[in-house]
């Protein structure tokens, strides 16, 4: 075997899925994941996030594609597959009759595990839910039904684990300590893929990103150089007196004038230690060159991500 | 095979019936108690016999098997449906099991909630009427193959349906219709040509002279052929419901 396909414990290849009487969700998705890595997939809403993860987790038949788990077909030898994968689906969907003990026990037992009351007890605890383990799902909080799909998802002692939109909902609070759980979960080996629409979230968590949007996965890419392509910053003065030309004293900055030399834009980096801004503004007052406004702006992700379409075609 | 993940489905659907354990246990009971009035009583008074058995006695398979028809088919069709609704499916979805390991967790527990209702039934008719068996071990068996076949039934509806009303239509606008004109309450041999043929394409006839074989020794139609008929319909579910699994059709996008 090579190393890289021992490094692979998922390897999707041409994965495309087209709904019925419905849109091209997938347009031939190509993706390793590394084992024991945490991957964010970061998309705009409606990018295919949750049918890809849909796929894998053989929820949602693909339209053509293979899935390899951990070596396995995720068709041909869908057990072998699916015993490695947790999943922590984007809607909150329970049985709201059950109780929290016996919704994850059932979990555990569903994917082919023996009882392990142990287990399931640490893991209850991990999650803060041993308290209400005899309560039924129903009389919980919308958080709290979030980290009983956490602990139904990894019941069976998943390798895999695909949480979808894991803060949609939570609080700050709840969502630190689902990243203290996530890395947790690393440290003990279990590869994490999270879905998520916020890019400071894949900062904050991912050692590797990848872009979706319409369908196609646009970008792979560790974080630190990802960041570094979507940290972009503009700084916009609003000059009293519109400039002709950006003088020759700035050019080590270059800015940019815009609406008819109105506006002096400087780009920066908010990623970098230095920005450049302090000693663009005093050059700035030293030229004696007035504004009445200053604003930063961040392009937003859905300009990034329509920038990032663009630039495919 | 995963053991653990049938059993897994087989408990959890157990406990959904146990939840309603009182209502599930009364409904049977006084329903079949009020046939018992109406028909037994005050209908048998009249009929006395018949084929020669007491009309009474006569009417309990028919009765057994109108319950278990309607009860297989609401609670295993609601066992498949209820996940589908609540959005509860993708863990069944997501699990390492197979169809027929799918369909064993939710359609045994059906299954044992219909015998048991049977059973129930048989158990309250004692206390009205004198019945003999004369095949036990036959009768349970064809009861257990009578209740899978539309524990089955059931589970397909389950997956089929679009909204809760559909999973009482063919409950209520065939199965019903068909067993009350199945020869439940009455043979068949008392009804007049041209009657008494065009009933004979009624499959429920075969299931209920089947049944009723098993009790009084003598039926209306060949035990043969019914056990053909009961059996042929457990098949055709089973073949259904695989192929449903198979294609992910109206289960998977
Ligand atoms: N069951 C379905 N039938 C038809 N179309 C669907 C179905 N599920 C999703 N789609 C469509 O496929 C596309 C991708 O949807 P998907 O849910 O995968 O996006 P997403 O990236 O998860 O979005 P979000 O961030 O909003 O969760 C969308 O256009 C959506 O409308
Ligand atoms: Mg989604």
């Amino acid at each position: 075997m090579s190393p890289d396909t021992n490094s692979a414990i998922l390897r999707l290849q041409g994965v495309s899925k087209q709904y019925r009487d419905g849109p091209t969700a997938l347009h031939s998705v190509d993706l390793d994941i590394r084992r024991g890595e945490i991957f964010a997939l970061l998309g705009p809403n409606g990018a295919g996030k949750t049918t890809l993860i849909s796929i894998v987790c053989g929820i949602v038949t693909a339209s053509a594609g293979t899935i390899l788990v951990d070596g396995h077909d995720a068709q041909a030898d869908y057990k072998a597959a699916r015993r490695r994968i947790g999943l922590v689906p984007q809607e909150l969907a329970t049985d709201a009759f059950e109780t929290v003990l016996a919704t994850v026990s059932f979990s555990r037992r569903l994917f082919g595990r023996a009882a392990d009351p142990a287990y399931v007890e640490r893991l209850l605890r991990d999650l803060s839910l041993w308290e209400k383990r005899s309560a039924k799902i129903k009389d919980l909080s919308g958080g709290m039904k979030r980290r009983v799909l956490i602990a139904k998802a990894l019941a069976h002692e998943p390798e895999l684990l695909f949480l979808d939109e894991p803060s949609a909902g939570v609080d700050v609070a709840l969502r630190r300590d689902m990243w203290t759980l996530v890395r947790s979960l690393r440290d003990r080996g279990v590869t994490i893929i999270l879905t998520t629409h916020y890019i400071e979230e894949a900062e904050e968590m991912a050692d590797r990103v990848g872009v979706i949007a319409r369908g196609r996965l646009l970008l792979v890419e560790d974080k630190a150089a990802l960041m570094r392509k979507l940290g972009k910053r503009e700084l916009d003065l609003t000059l009293v007196e519109p400039l002709g030309q950006v003088p020759v004293e700035l050019a080590e900055w270059s800015p940019t004038l815009e609406h008819d030399g109105h506006v002096l834009r400087y780009v920066f980096n908010a990623t970098d230690e230095h920005t450049g801004i302090p000693g663009f503004l005093r050059r700035v007052g030293d030229l004696g060159l007035h504004f009445k406004d200053l604003e930063t702006a961040k392009s937003s992700l859905e300009d990034i991500f329509v920038d990032l379409v663009e630039r495919e075609r | 095979m995963n053991l653990h993940g049938i059993w897994a489905i087989y408990r959890f659907e157990m406990a959904r019936f146990g939840r309603t354990i009182w209502t599930s246990l009364a409904v049977p009971v006084i329903t079949t108690s009020l046939y018992f009035i109406v028909f037994g009583s005050a209908i048998g008074s009249q009929m006395r016999e018949v084929s020669g058995v007491p009309y009474g006695a006569f009417i309990v398979p028919g009765l057994m098997l109108l319950a278990i028809f309607s009860e297989s088919i609401l609670n295993a069709s609601l066992g498949i449906y209820m996940p589908k609704f609540t959005g509860t499916i993708y863990e069944i979805l997501s699990a390492p099991l197979s169809p027929i390991e799918t369909v064993l967790g939710y359609v045994g527990a059906a299954t044992t909630k219909s015998l048991l209702i049977g059973l129930i039934i048989f158990a309250t008719a004692h206390l009205f009427v004198d019945l003999p068996v004369a095949h036990p071990v036959l009768m349970l068996l064809y009861l257990l193959l009578v209740a899978a076949a539309f524990c089955l039934f059931g589970f397909a509806i389950g997956i089929l349906a679009n909204g809760f009303e559909q999973l009482q239509v063919v409950p209520l606008l065939i199965v019903t219709p068909l067993t009350f004109l199945g020869g439940a309450f009455y043979s068949v041999q008392i009804l007049p040509e041209p009657w008494r043929t065009v009933t004979l394409f009624n499959p429920v006839v075969y299931l209920i002279n089947g049944f009723r074989w098993t009790f009084f020794g003598q039926s209306d139609v060949g035990v043969g052929i019914s056990l053909g008929v009961s059996f042929a319909f457990l098949c055709a579910c089973l073949a259904f419901v695989t192929i449903i699994f198979r294609t992910g059709w109206r289960l998977k996008a």
